[in-house]
């Protein structure tokens, strides 16, 4: 964890600029043109809506993690969270759909707590969000295994599974579009208000500079502990639609903690804090999405999914990293 | 992270070893009252293999976090050995040595690549790591579904199972290496420039240390320990296990282990000693519940608490120290 070099106040605006979402549009962009050129399909509305649906999840939970992250944070707990909270539906809904609704407010409820603890935790006892959000990861994945006996229990109902897997059918000139798609677009929309609001302004000055925003009069432990909670009710929003599009699991969740982070530093979002937004964060999710699909459409075996993950999270904190230097 | 200590091993007994003298005391007494025994032979030993695994791991971690770093790749640099070894001997003791150096080799060569990564391209090292890690995850995965390769019978007999009394061969290797690193960082230039980094790379740099240099030695270093884990672990499984590090959550539990051994997360403070008792910590707490046979994922959600509250405690002790 390196110190972040304080650039004074012009150089500081070409950063900010540097880290916009232009980069992250430019690969999107290259990756859709690949894609058009293999499955020029794809690109029809239908396929392309159910896309955008399926990929809501992670681009939920990178809009959640970029929170926690532009605060100077980090969130771990995240994809143990997700799993938590889908083999928890399962159990209490138990296949009966009137318990649907109470569920969805119970998930809401878990994930900002876990949030809430994290952050408490966190800016209260001063551990580092590293160790907290690891420790919030062993303890869910132990709590839920311990819970469920081992295996998961009980079923979702068909009314708590539609979020994941249904959709607005007949929609003049788009045709199929995904409740989840919708979701993520509410979502989305709100987010970028809350990165507009006073709010966001001063989660991104906590995370530039914790030091400064507390002499300003900010409290610093406050908003990181709002950031968590966010992340946290982020969680629980993709854990619904998950668990609807693919079932429950103790898989569920797996990995989703790294793949947030990924999806977040490729959308030019600097780990440390204090620089990108958010918009970029989920540009990321949905490039890191897109790439996957496009592995698919050339034959690249699953098993490399990751090996590309990394090499490109590699290459484009390189590239960032050695155009900030040049200037 | 003001002030910087020159000395790392400062403070000689970290809070760990009181924690640690208490939780063996407190479990003997449990254990006991249970009817059972936690410091027959059999407990006893596996607990030190236990340690040894994660220890070997944790010391090179300690290295790279003092350093102000960190390696999330040594999971699969630790999976990573145990093929090379394995592939490479299989079976045969006539290829021990190669086997060994050639798995050490490969480690070393990832160490560097992190090490290059986080210095020269300046990639934050969380990512840089995770990124490698990733690499290494896609390679493992495309190429290997189960156990592959056979390690040395020689091996096995020796490093896998052979005791000195209740104490493992691999636990005496893990003992050797904590003091060959300790020695390097408090006697050696190389461990005094790490700590100074740690603290502040930028004093660092302006009173003439290298610090990339230093920085991607740590790396190799660690990488090498996570190498001589992987061997341990191939001499104990008798093969090469490609999942054996992520499932062993080789990658967090010794950066856990760092931290409640009393090494500062941001780096510059610390030392290795405190490591071993982590280490020993979380292996004894995992030993007293085996007595208790308390249900394993309940000891994962206890572990979880423990790391929380013990770096919890630390920070309380340095906020305290602050005020004074």
């Amino acid at each position: 964890m390196q110190t972040v070099q304080r650039a004074p106040m012009p150089l500081r605006i070409l950063r900010s600029r540097a880290g916009g979402v232009l980069p992250i549009l430019a690969i999107l962009a290259v990756l859709l043109v690949l894609v058009a050129v293999r499955q020029p399909d794809f690109l029809a509305p239908p396929s392309l809506l159910s896309f955008l649906g399926r990929s809501a999840p992670i681009i939920l939970l990178a809009a959640g993690q970029y929170f926690v992250i532009v605060s100077g944070e980090f969130d771990l707990s995240v994809g143990s969270l997700v799993t938590a909270q889908v083999v928890v539906a399962a159990r209490l809904i138990d296949s009966d759909p009137s318990r649907t609704w109470p569920v969805v407010a119970v998930l809401l409820v878990g994930g900002a707590f876990v949030g809430l603890v994290n952050g408490l935790v966190t800016t209260r006892l001063r551990v580092p969000s590293f160790i907290t959000t690891l420790g919030m990861f062993l303890i869910l994945v132990g709590a839920v295994y311990l819970w469920s006996d081992g295996a998961p229990k009980g079923g979702l109902s068909e009314e708590f599974r539609r979020f994941g897997r249904r959709a607005f059918e007949d929609v003049p000139v788009l045709g199929r579009v995904p409740y989840a798609l919708v979701v993520l677009l509410v979502v989305a929309a709100l987010a970028v208000l809350l990165m507009r609001s006073d709010f966001g302004r001063t989660l991104v000055a906590v995370g530039d500079n914790p030091r400064t925003a507390e002499l300003s009069g900010v409290p610093v432990w406050r908003t990181r502990t709002i950031a968590f909670v966010l992340s946290g009710l982020a969680a629980a929003v993709a854990a619904i639609l998950l668990g609807g599009y693919s079932g429950v699991s103790f898989q569920a969740g797996a990995g989703l903690e790294f793949g947030a982070i990924t999806a977040v530093v490729l959308g030019g979002v600097a780990l440390g804090g204090g620089r990108g937004s958010v918009v970029g964060a989920m540009l990321g999710a949905l490039t890191l999405e897109l790439l996957f699909t496009l592995m698919n459409f050339y034959g690249v075996s699953g098993a490399l999914r990751s090996t590309v993950q990394g090499a490109i999270i590699l290459i484009a904190v390189a590239v960032s990293g050695l155009r900030f230097s040049s200037r | 992270m003001s002030g910087i200590s020159f000395l790392p091993a400062r403070r000689p007994v970290p809070g760990v070893f009181v924690a640690l003298t208490l939780v063996l005391a407190i479990g003997w007494l449990v254990v006991e009252i249970d009817g059972g025994q936690l410091f027959n032979q059999s407990t006893t030993v596996s607990l030190l293999h236990v340690a040894a695994g994660l220890g070997l791991v944790a010391v090179g971690q300690t290295l790279v976090i003092l350093g102000g770093s960190l390696d999330l790749s040594v999971a699969y640099v630790l999976s990573l050995s145990t093929l090379v070894a394995a592939e490479t001997m299989n079976g045969r003791d006539g290829a021990l040595l190669p086997a060994i150096g050639l798995a050490l080799t490969v480690s070393a060569g990832v160490g560097l690549l992190n090490g290059l990564l986080v210095t020269k391209l300046r990639i934050n090292a969380f990512i840089a790591t995770l990124g490698v890690g990733l690499l290494l995850k896609g390679y493992l995965d495309n190429g290997y579904d189960g156990p592959a390769g056979s390690t040395a019978p020689s091996l096995v007999q020796t490093l896998g199972y052979q005791r000195v009394g209740p104490v493992p061969l691999s636990f005496v290797l893990l003992v050797v290496v904590t003091g060959a690193v300790w020695f390097t960082l408090s006697r050696t230039r190389f461990g005094h420039h790490l700590v100074a980094i740690g603290g502040d790379p930028e004093v660092a740099r302006l009173s003439g240390v290298r610090n990339d240099r230093v920085l991607v030695t740590a790396h190799v270093l660690c990488a090498l320990c996570a190498g001589l884990a992987g061997i341990y672990l191939a001499s104990r499984l008798g093969s090469g296990a490609p999942r054996v590090g992520t499932e062993g959550l080789y990658d967090l539990e010794s950066i856990a282990a760092v931290v409640i051994g009393g090494t500062a997360l941001a780096g510059g403070r610390g030392g290795v000693i405190g490591t071993v008792g982590g280490v020993v910590l979380l292996a004894s707490i995992d030993a007293i519940f085996n007595q208790l046979e308390v249900d394993a994922f309940f000891k994962q959600v206890i572990r979880g608490a423990i790391i929380i509250a013990a770096v919890a405690i630390y920070a309380r002790r340095a906020l305290r120290k602050a005020d004074s």
